[in-house]
């Protein structure tokens, strides 16, 4: 027991709170005796009965995330019933010797067909670019600031980051409404200025949107700059400086192009979500802005139109996979290059 | 060389102002008397008290706490099992597939989740409730805690697991004794993470809930929808405020026990 004793002790300053409240129990008769039940039955399980549990969140996700999937595109071929629920089935048993299958293109053919739909994907994608790009001017300056400011102070600026990031999303974008409404803060404020003399509609058009995005996603995109930019060599700008060049075309020469793999990791982390974004243009947007998140939840909730909502969600699955794709090819091109 | 320049420090403190100032402005106006959202009428704590006669609001808010609390726990449980599966295994049959599923939850639109594990319930003709949403949250916040727990090991030497082994500790020792102090703080922050992303989630909620189980967000929703209110104000200023400080305190532990462990390096390397 001696010797186990002075392993964990070993150990404890890099093992952490739980090892010392491991340790503090030791000597707590009941304790021991729990840990012993649960270390004996955990030996008896076995191999396999290990790997049983091992397999759990292996299962889990097959289920509850793959399988869905297969659903969803499943019932993109169904047709649209007056029934509970509301679309007809795939196959059916006739006579109960016939597998009768009945697949229906309508709602691939009506995504197509309507303009709708399209317009709807193409200005999702344009949103997404848009406010992708905003979101880097942004959080580029900010992102290089933390790196540069003072040691002492980095903590605090990347808690400063992170803590928007733990915040509600609902919350967050409820907070831009009474700013940007017509009789809203901003507003409000322009005209106290004298800088307007008519209030802005700025609520429920396309730019509010893009501030809702930009503001929501901007530390998705700092987070990866910011680590990023703190690996940078300095002792490379510096001989860039040694050899007359001057601080402008450094950066240009050499931040930018090392930060390449942060950039494109945090345009990434940008770029995906808000394409399918829905609680900003439903909250933030016009009639007039039609996302592709807002269709599918219209069709699914207002219309029900569950095979047309499921035809929705498997284009914009393959026009993400795109990007998914291209993404995990550069990560691993650049994992190749560093090792 | 490195000079914090005039140029960085604007941008810093333009960028936290972006950040913070509707945050702030919206803590503000919880505390208006006025019920105009715009107008000022002086503090008052109304809203806060009114708010405690909403039955609505705090049937809404019992059901979210139970959801985040079970989806947590089953999340970090099942999370942790995947973060070690994908550190540790090395390459098994089926690892990319599990890997793609570990990270596709967390860039994946909300809609497309939703919609499909609704579809799914459906299918099976499960009833939607609490339970059905717990699954859906236990679903993608497991892959954050999987990725948590994976960085940590990842930088965590496996070298004294095996020499618990050669001393003769069983597998389920060694992960009692070993493993899990060292991964602790991960599943921590994790379950953390899952619980804060379960009190936010409205997509993927408002897909897989029943009747009778309305959680926070989708009831702030469907009020949202109607305008700006104080009230409202007032449930999502405790909402900050609680996630604020677990995460700062959070955070505090986690920089005390850093500072800990320095501490002890350089007494060690005293010693020697």
């Amino acid at each position: 027991m001696d010797n186990k004793g002075v392993l964990i002790t070993g150990g404890q300053a890099e093992l952490g709170p739980l090892a010392a409240v491991q340790m503090r129990l030791s000597s707590f008769a009941p304790y021991r005796w729990f840990v012993a039940t649960i270390i004996w039955f955990a030996d008896k399980l076995g191999v396999r009965g290990r790997s049983l549990i091992i397999a759990l969140p292996y299962v889990w996700l097959l289920v509850f995330f793959l399988l869905p999937f297969a659903i969803v595109l499943k019932l993109s071929f169904a047709e649209i019933a007056i029934a509970i629920p509301p679309y007809s089935p795939l196959w059916a048993w006739v006579d109960g010797i016939y597998l009768k299958i009945q697949l229906s293109f309508e709602s691939y053919q009506l995504l197509f067909e309507d303009s709708l739909y399209i317009k709807a994907y193409l200005t999702s994608i344009k949103i997404a670019t848009v406010s992708t790009l905003l979101t880097l001017f942004i959080g580029f300056p900010m992102a290089y600031g933390m790196v540069r400011a003072p040691k002492q102070w980095r903590a605090t600026l990347l808690m400063l980051v992170i803590l928007p990031f733990w915040t509600s999303f609902l919350i967050r974008v409820y907070a831009w409404i009474g700013i940007l409404k017509t009789k809203g803060l901003l507003n409000l404020l322009l005209m106290n200025l004298g800088i307007i003399s008519e209030p802005l509609t700025i609520l429920n058009t396309n730019l509010a949107v893009y501030i809702g995005i930009v503001y929501s996603y901007l530390p998705f995109m700092i987070l990866p700059l910011y680590a990023n930019l703190e690996k940078l060599d300095g002792s490379l700008l510096e001989a860039a400086s040694d050899l007359g060049c001057g601080p402008f075309k450094a950066f240009w020469s050499i931040t930018i192009p090392l930060s390449i793999p942060g950039i494109v990791a945090g345009c990434f982390l940008v770029f995906i979500p808000a394409v399918g974004e829905f609680v900003i243009p439903d909250l933030l947007g016009g009639s007039d802005t039609l996302m592709i998140g807002k269709t599918l939840w219209v069709e699914f909730f207002n219309n029900r139109d569950w095979p047309l909502a499921s035809a929705v969600a498997v284009l914009l699955l393959i026009i993400l996979l795109i990007p998914i794709v291209l993404f995990q090819k550069f990560q691993e091109r650049a994992n190749a290059r560093s090792t | 060389m490195k000079q914090f320049s005039r140029f960085n420090q604007i941008s810093l403190l333009l960028g936290f102002l972006f950040l913070y100032l509707p945050i702030v402005i919206l803590i503000v106006f919880s505390f208006n008397e006025s019920k105009l959202v715009t107008v000022w009428g002086g503090w008052s704590t109304k809203w806060y008290a009114e708010l405690m006669h909403n039955q609505g609001i705090k049937d809404a808010a019992w059901v979210t706490l139970k959801v985040a609390f079970m989806s947590a726990t089953v999340a970090a449980f099942l999370g942790t099992i995947a973060g070690m599966t994908l550190s540790r295994f090395g390459r098994f049959r089926g690892r990319t597939l599990f890997s793609g599923m570990i990270y596709a939850p967390m860039v994946m639109p909300d809609v497309i989740i939703g919609l499909s594990l609704l579809l799914m319930f459906v299918a099976l003709s499960v009833d939607r409730g609490i339970a059905t949403i717990t699954i859906a949250h236990i679903t993608f916040s497991l892959c954050y805690v999987a990725v948590v727990v994976q960085s940590r090991l990842s930088s965590f030497d496996d070298s004294i697991e095996e020499a618990a082994l050669d001393l003769g500790c069983t597998p389920a020792k060694t992960f009692l004794f070993i493993t899990l102090p060292v991964i602790f703080p991960a599943v921590l922050s994790g379950w953390l993470l899952a619980f804060t992303m379960s009190l936010d989630d409205l997509v993927i909620s408002s897909f897989t809930s029943g009747p009778g189980s309305t959680t926070l967000p989708m009831k702030i929703y469907s009020q949202v929808r109607l305008g700006v209110t104080p009230e409202i104000n007032a449930v999502s200023t405790i909402l900050v405020g609680l996630v604020a400080s677990g995460v700062l305190l959070a955070s505090y532990i986690n920089r005390r026990q850093a500072k800990q462990r320095q501490l002890d390096q350089q007494l060690a390397a005293q010693d020697e």
